[in-house]
């Protein structure tokens, strides 16, 4: 028997065990990249004291957040109302399930390319279009607060149908005797949705929104295939104004671009604090609204 | 009034169809601009008004591609990774989870909580230490970098867990056990047959994950020679002044493989897969 579970615990132990408890060491440490392990000092809670005073991480943090609330909750909500749809016609069910499907196993690289054409500032499809009918283009790839949209665009372009989808088959779990009890009653279908669908979906729409709110708040390839460049070459990374700059971009480039394991490991624990606490409010809230 | 009903509910019947239709051209329209921006010139593309219509430009456009980074290389690259990857997550994680689902061991519960809680905590906390560690084993700037960890993928031994404990009948079991027949054999022999809809949901998901798989690779694949699709499409986009036709045909042939695998597959994946996951 563990002869059959030592193989995966061996390749887990390894690169997923020792690691994490390996980072929580390193966010104690001055890391050397040049002496390794043995030449590291240790340095108490200086990194984590850095943190909260780093104007930088907090800026992250700020934008990380805007991006978490424009490309989650209009989404999952999108999302829903995608799902009841599905759910209530007969015809080409699969063929909405598939195209609805299909964003999401597209490679998020490619997605940002395909984006980033799209709202390319000077000539993009976007600003042609608001052109079109008389209005001015807006700088989407350099105005701070529209290149946060434009990440979550993004985001809700992937996965509004993998939520859809998720929803879809909480909602068949639903017996249809309650809607030709609530269809008797004289409740049309938008009021049924509100009163027998949401309410019923709470567990899955529980799940959705914290499997959305953890994904979300690590977002990182978007805004580095956008925005993303060596800061020992530019300062200014995260897009001007560091305007895109989110918690995990700016891990990786402490991390990775300035070699500082430390304040990268630092960094990494941060993120998972703020991740942690957005999960645990997501649980509160379902459960006040269980409770009224 | 007796004309109108039917023709209300007619209307009623259409307006799901219509906002779904909406959705559809959202959801697509990225797939046909793609090919529209792959087939016709930036020059094209970006004159007002734009081309909508795919043009003839496609070969000039993938030329360009190949002679910026190594297309084939790093196509090959990636199935290789795809694949082995793929086959050791099968395996070993179908293994795990056989013993964790019907057999009774010491440490069971506490192996399984612990593979649990690390599932939950973010991948970040452990790319350092990872890094360091490839470092030491030699592996930094090689494929077997993103072989190794991507085969300890707890979400599958998690996922067949759940599948297998409804799904592979203990009966049988006991009957290939009266036989003398081992872990090894139950495993092989009843297990993995009964549990085939289950695993070719894991290949898909795990295929697809690894295929599409960008910050790992980007940190780890210093050289550029040995690069993947994704970090190589990402270097196509950093020059200034972009050619975006050329951009957009090489992130359209990047996608193509794993649209058309997943297009075959997707009666699993969309259906059984997701629904499976809510359990």
């Amino acid at each position: 028997m563990y002869l059959a579970i030592a193989p995966f615990f061996v390749l887990f132990g390894v690169f997923v065990l020792i690691p994490v408890c390996f980072s929580v060491w390193l966010s104690f440490q001055k890391y050397s990249v040049l002496g390794g392990i043995g030449a590291s000092e240790f340095v108490g809670l200086r990194q984590f004291e850095f943190l909260v005073q780093d104007a930088t991480f907090r800026r992250a943090l700020f934008n990380t957040l805007v991006i978490w609330v424009l490309g989650t909750f209009p989404m999952l909500a999108m999302a829903l109302v995608l799902a009841a749809l599905i759910n209530n016609v007969t015809r080409l069910k699969a063929f909405y399930r598939l195209a609805f499907f299909l964003p999401n196993v597209t490679s998020i690289v490619a997605v940002t390319l395909f984006f980033g054409a799209l709202f390319s500032e000077q000539f993009g499809l976007v600003n042609q279009l608001l052109e079109a009918v008389g209005l001015t283009g807006v700088p989407w790839l350099s105005d701070p607060w529209a290149m946060k949209v434009v990440v979550a665009v993004l985001i809700t372009w992937q996965w509004c149908g993998y939520n859809a989808i998720l929803y879809l088959a909480g909602m068949q779990a639903i017996p249809g005797d309650v809607y030709e009890a609530a269809q008797l009653d004289g409740a049309g279908p938008v009021r049924a949705f509100f009163s027998i669908t949401v309410p019923l979906l709470r567990p899955v729409i529980l799940f959705t929104t914290v499997i959305s709110t953890i994904t979300t708040l690590q977002t990182f390839t978007e805004p580095q295939v956008l925005f993303g460049s060596n800061t020992a070459v530019n300062p200014n990374s995260g897009g001007p104004g560091q305007g895109a700059l989110t918690m995990v971009l700016y891990f990786y480039q402490q991390a990775f671009n300035n070699n500082d394991y430390g304040y990268g490991a630092a960094i990494a624990l941060g993120v998972f604090a703020v991740v942690l606490v957005f999960v645990v409010i997501n649980f509160r809230l379902a459960r006040a609204g269980e409770d009224s | 009034m007796r004309a109108a009903r039917p023709l209300r509910r007619h209307w009623r019947s259409l307006v799901p169809h219509l906002v779904l239709w909406v959705g559809v051209v959202v959801a697509l329209f990225p797939f046909y601009w793609s090919v529209v921006m792959a087939t016709n010139t930036t020059r094209d593309i970006f004159s007002t008004p734009p081309k909508l219509v795919p043009g003839t430009h496609l070969l000039e456009n993938l030329q360009n591609v190949f002679a910026r980074i190594d297309f084939w290389g790093a196509l090959g690259n990636t199935a290789l990774v795809a694949v082995v990857t793929t086959g050791a997550v099968l395996t070993l994680d179908s293994l795990a989870a056989f013993a964790f689902s019907k057999f009774e061991f010491p440490g069971r519960r506490a192996l399984f909580g612990l593979l649990l809680l690390l599932f939950m905590l973010p991948a970040q906390l452990s790319l350092i230490p990872q890094f360091i560690i490839m470092r030491e084993l030699g592996f930094v700037g090689q494929l077997q970098a993103l072989v190794l960890p991507a085969a300890a993928n707890a979400f599958g031994v998690f996922w067949m867990r759940q599948y297998m404990s409804t799904s592979v009948p203990d009966e049988v079991l006991d009957a290939a056990r009266m036989d003398g027949c081992g872990f090894f054999r139950q495993w092989w022999h009843v297990a993995l047959p009964t549990t085939r809809p289950g695993l070719a949901f894991l290949a898909i998901f795990t295929f697809v994950a690894a295929w599409n798989d960008y910050v790992w690779p980007l940190i780890v694949l210093v050289n550029p020679n040995v690069q993947t699709l994704q970090t190589s499409l990402a270097q196509l986009n950093v020059s200034f002044g972009t050619d975006y036709s050329m951009v957009m045909a090489g992130a359209l042939l990047a996608v193509i493989p794993i649209m058309v695998a997943f297009l075959f597959l997707s009666r699993w994946f969309v259906a059984d897969g997701v629904a499976g996951a809510l359990k």
